[in-house]
């Protein structure tokens, strides 16, 4: 659906000129939800808007739905950028129109009738939950109801995809849920493909089929969201996933753990991390394993999450008992699917 | 009271007073009028051809920023009598009510200029990039988003303008255009009537105080921000 091209984009700057992208090729497949992820700086902003050439890169070709952006005339481009949608941090809206005004303001642009406006805006004010509020004015409505004015005025002209530039970061988590939440059913029931850029993890975790990660003008790792959550594979994406799985022990979890284990008259014992995910969440290998082998077993710390309906996660466990029903047991918990670190050996 | 009310100000002069203030109004209003349909034009010209702005062209932003700082910073006495063949063209007089409108036009439209385009600058750029997203063209980002968000500032910035003229009109007995002002100039002042010029400033005060009052209120019921 989106083919991003060899992107390079440079900007001049007061210190010489800048590379905001430096040779992005990216693939967004028709009737997916992308996240692009990254720290402020990192080209994400920039990326997006090549999408629909708010920004034109300096090389490089951006292809939308068959049709190569790069190579439009003026009268091209407005007519592609109608089939292109795109919400915004700070929302946007005309503070001089009503609700109905603003999501009619596209439609007036393409130069629909009054009466065919009403007829396109009802419904998408009723889909976005606005139904009671088309006449109030954007200084009279929250900031979640406002994003869902600019959703319903994104939608308007009927696009195939539809781009979000931290469209949940100025909301409170709640309001976050719900529009993602929103962004999910219209991503389902109108099959729209949905590109979002978000330096928080949890929008990525909540929605995102597949991700991107940017640091420095580059993509750094791509991959299926899971994948990328369970087996992170850059020093970036690690850091940022930190926020929602931590990527490491804690040091004082580490710290007590080999206080304990180096008392006096404490059986051998490994402390060991466990990292999970898919299937092998659902099955009962601890207990499996307790019976198996000889061994007691005590949870110190973890974390079990869901990614795209899969659960996933990290626990950290003492493991008390001979060293060869250990080493046995890791054995076993590695066949089954499980990454197993050993954190402390006493 | 009233007999010597009446003693100051025999009917003679209070018909002077009425077509005085006729002629400020005549003055005010349709230099106003025309100033602001050059202005707003020339002010939004101003915005758009500005660094980013959506027309960039920064050498015609330059000469008529220039061109408007020029006439801005001629005092208006001197504007006054330096285009009087100008004024005479258009006219076809260079004294009069009419000649004054003149002037008073070309003093205001660069003032209203500045003033639409600072309005405008007002105007968050992320509305701007929201229209291009929608593909919009040029035009229809100025009368669907810039000028509709900026109403409530370029009315605003008009009542000010219309203040400001009348007390340059006050300067147009200079070339024989009449109005409050001169009246209090020539009764007042030259024939040492005071009661006439404290009369003249009262009438204008309250003039001025209407004019911004209802600016105000039209800025109020137009701003939903």
């Amino acid at each position: 659906m989106i083919r991003l091209e060899h992107i390079h984009q440079t900007y001049p700057g007061p210190q010489g000129p800048v590379h905001a992208l430096r040779g992005v090729d990216l693939h967004i497949r028709a009737g997916e939800i992308f996240g692009i992820i990254g720290r402020s700086g990192a080209g994400k902003s920039s990326l997006v808007r090549t999408i629909n050439l708010l920004n034109r890169p300096s090389q490089g070709t951006v292809t939308v739905a068959g049709q190569v952006l790069t190579a439009l005339d003026a009268a091209g481009l407005r007519a592609a950028r109608r089939e292109i949608g795109m919400i915004f941090q700070h929302f946007n809206l005309l503070s001089s129109r009503t609700v109905f005004d603003n999501v009619a303001l596209p439609l007036e642009l393409a130069g629909l009738s009054r009466a065919q406006i009403r007829e396109r805006v009802s419904p998408l004010l009723a889909l976005v939950g606005l139904d009671t509020l088309a006449d109030r004015y954007p200084s009279q409505i929250s900031g979640g109801q406002k994003q869902r004015v600019g959703i319903a005025r994104a939608l308007a002209s009927r696009p195939k995809v539809l781009l979000s530039d931290e469209a949940t970061s100025a909301l409170d988590p709640e309001t976050t849920r719900a529009i993602l939440a929103l962004l999910q059913r219209i991503n389902r029931e109108l099959g729209l493909t949905i590109v979002l850029i978000t330096h928080q993890m949890q929008v990525i975790k909540q929605i995102a089929h597949r991700l991107a990660v940017m640091e420095g003008g580059r993509i750094v790792e791509e991959g299926d969201t899971l994948q990328v959550f369970s087996d992170p594979r850059h020093e970036v994406t690690r850091s940022l996933l930190d926020e929602v799985v931590p990527q490491a022990l804690p040091a004082n979890v580490i710290e007590r753990t080999r206080a304990l284990l180096g008392a006096a008259g404490h059986a051998p014992a490994r402390l060991l991390r466990l990292t999970f995910s898919g299937a092998a969440a659902d099955r009962p290998l601890l207990s499996d394993v307790a019976r198996r082998f000889t061994l007691d077993l005590n949870v110190v710390h973890g974390q079990i999450d869901e990614v795209q309906g899969h659960p996933f996660g990290n626990l950290a466990v003492v493991a008390t008992g001979g060293d060869a029903d250990l080493d046995a047991a890791i054995a076993h918990l590695n066949t089954a699917g499980i990454t197993v670190q050993e954190v402390v050996h006493a | 009271m009233l007999d010597r009310l009446a003693e100051l100000f025999p009917p003679a002069l209070i018909d002077l007073f009425v077509t005085s203030f006729w002629e400020t109004l005549v003055m005010v209003g349709i230099s106003g009028v025309v100033a602001a349909l050059i202005g707003i034009p020339l002010g939004v010209l101003l915005r758009l051809t500005d660094r980013g702005g959506v027309l960039e062209s920064l050498a015609f932003n330059r000469i008529a920023g220039l061109l408007v700082n020029a006439v801005r910073s001629t005092p208006f006495i001197i504007l006054l009598v330096a285009i009087i063949p100008f004024t005479r063209m258009i006219t076809g007089s260079s004294i009069g009510t009419a000649a004054a409108v003149v002037p008073l036009t070309i003093a205001a439209a660069p003032f209203i200029a500045r003033l639409v385009e600072t309005s405008l600058r007002e105007v968050d750029a992320g509305l701007i990039e929201a229209a291009q997203a929608m593909g919009a063209t040029t035009p229809q980002i100025v009368f669907k988003v810039l000028l509709p968000e900026a109403v409530p500032g370029i009315v605003a910035g008009l009542t000010i303008t219309l203040v400001s003229l009348t007390g340059y009109s006050a300067m147009a007995g200079a070339i024989g255009g009449g109005g409050l002002g001169d009246l209090g100039i020539r009764y007042g002042y030259q024939r040492f009537l005071p009661e006439v010029m404290i009369a003249v400033v009262l009438v204008l005060i309250v003039f001025v105080q209407a004019v911004q009052s209802l600016g105000d209120w039209l800025v109020r019921r137009l701003s939903h921000k």
